[in-house]
């Protein structure tokens, strides 16, 4: 019995984007607080830590993100957590998001003068006034704009735990596309969903990149 | 505890270095083709021609701003619709290099506005031909620009890649499932097919730099 394409299929679709914005929302907020840990150990002066955050990087962003879902998801097990690909796709995603972020913010940490650091040091500040007061705050004007990039590409990237069985947005497409044999239509509808969540935020990036280039040519 | 049980995956490893070897020859294939179809896109980006510009802009945000596996899927399950049908691996080689070819547009266009006018004049006053221009003074000099940009982004292809494995393309992520579904050693079998993705990226960035510093190796000056 074949089902017809009809307003609960589109309705069904539309929203299991909420599946996809919690994934990426989980994502980014541990990307965050994990990237931002990797990104300060990137730029500190203890040689052990600078080498593991650059070996965590270097690992993440040299494997298929498709193959640390897998590893993550069959690992589960392993540590004895339950096999669930929710928790999978969100453990996956969140190490992933580290690393990149990770790499994206020590670009920015090291773009800040180094004479706000030799500034810092003379005014006998400590580390975290140094950081808090100083270099992040500089470093989060340079930042905006490739996260908010990186952030799109994260949105895009949790479609990949549709292959371990989370229905988010793509898997929602695929079952009612199995079900109504109108593949086309379908997977069309997908496609214009994840542009309007993606596109405006495509614009903010760009906006703020030129915002950004003008604020510092002056 | 858990015990660990890599033999059946090493046994089987001469089938994962065939799924290897494949995803490098689809990647390489992709890369070249999207890199003209980057060049085209970069070009009539940068032409001034009102239409080209449009064009160019709608295939490079469309491609930028939905998931590669929804492009896949499009192409394989969508297109058939239409009367357009492919086999597996044709239509992860046609979804990789698009989307590859829309990234590509982007970085080099980057590369062409970065070229300085006076150039192009210069090697106009000393009497090249339109083709001589494009190619010696403006998409050489480009592509050297965002070399760098350029590597990075055929990694994440070959990376990206992986995903091919949900339509059935014979890839190394697909021989990972097929020695899964044989074994169920999955961690196991993942973990090592991991590894080989790991061991290929780092050559690749490897053969990028060397290939760099022997093309593009000529003076600038500033």
């Amino acid at each position: 019995m074949i089902r017809e394409f009809g307003t609960g299929e589109v309705i069904y679709i539309v929203l299991a984007i909420r599946w996809t914005i919690a994934l990426s929302l989980i994502a980014f907020l541990g990307g965050a607080l994990g990237g931002l840990t990797v990104a300060l150990a990137r730029v500190s002066t203890n040689n052990s830590a600078r080498l593991a955050a650059t070996g965590f990087i270097r690992l993440f962003q040299g494997t298929p993100l498709l193959m640390q879902l897998f590893i993550v998801y069959f690992g589960l097990n392993i540590v004895g957590l339950p096999t669930s690909a929710w928790l999978a796709a969100a453990i996956a995603l969140t190490l992933h998001a580290s690393a990149f972020l990770g790499e994206i913010w020590r670009g920015c940490i090291q773009a800040v003068p180094s004479g706000q650091t030799e500034a810092a040091d003379a005014l006998a500040y400590n580390y975290i006034t140094r950081m808090k007061d100083v270099i992040l705050p500089q470093a989060a004007r340079i930042a905006a704009a490739p996260t908010t990039g990186f952030l799109v590409q994260l949105i895009k990237s949790t479609s990949l735990a549709s292959i371990i069985g989370f229905t988010e947005l793509t898997r929602a497409g695929q079952v009612i596309s199995n079900a109504t044999f109108k593949p086309f239509v379908v997977i069309s509808l997908v496609a214009v969903l994840y542009f309007i969540l993606c596109w405006p935020l495509s614009l903010a990036a760009k906006r703020l990149e030129t915002r950004f280039d003008r604020a510092v040519a002056r | 505890m858990y015990q660990f049980n890599f033999e059946p995956v090493f046994a089987a490893f001469d089938t994962l270095l065939i799924g290897a070897w494949f995803t490098i020859q689809m990647s390489c294939m992709a890369m070249l083709l999207g890199l003209a179809v980057s060049i085209f896109g970069a070009v009539g980006k940068t032409s001034g021609v009102r239409l080209l510009n449009v064009l160019v802009d709608i295939y490079v945000e469309i491609i930028r701003n939905t998931p590669f596996l929804v492009q896949i899927y499009f192409i394989f399950f969508g297109l058939p619709a239409l009367g357009i049908r492919m086999s597996p691996n044709q239509a992860a080689l046609l979804a990789l290099t698009v989307n590859f070819g829309a990234y590509g547009t982007e970085i080099i266009r980057a590369g062409i506005n970065s070229i300085n006018r006076g150039q192009i004049e210069a090697a106009q006053a000393i009497g090249l031909s339109w083709l001589q221009v494009l190619r010696y003074v403006v998409i050489k000099p480009a592509l050297r620009a965002v070399y760098p940009a350029l590597t990075s982004q055929f990694i994440f292809l070959m990376l990206g890649s992986s995903v091919v494995s949900a339509i059935s393309a014979t890839d190394l992520t697909a021989a990972g499932n097929d020695l899964n579904s044989l074994t169920f050693a999955s961690f196991e079998v993942y973990l090592v097919t991991t590894a080989i993705y790991l061991m290929m990226s780092i050559a690749f960035s490897i053969a990028f730099s060397v290939i760099g510093r022997t093309w593009f190796a000529y003076p600038v000056n500033r």
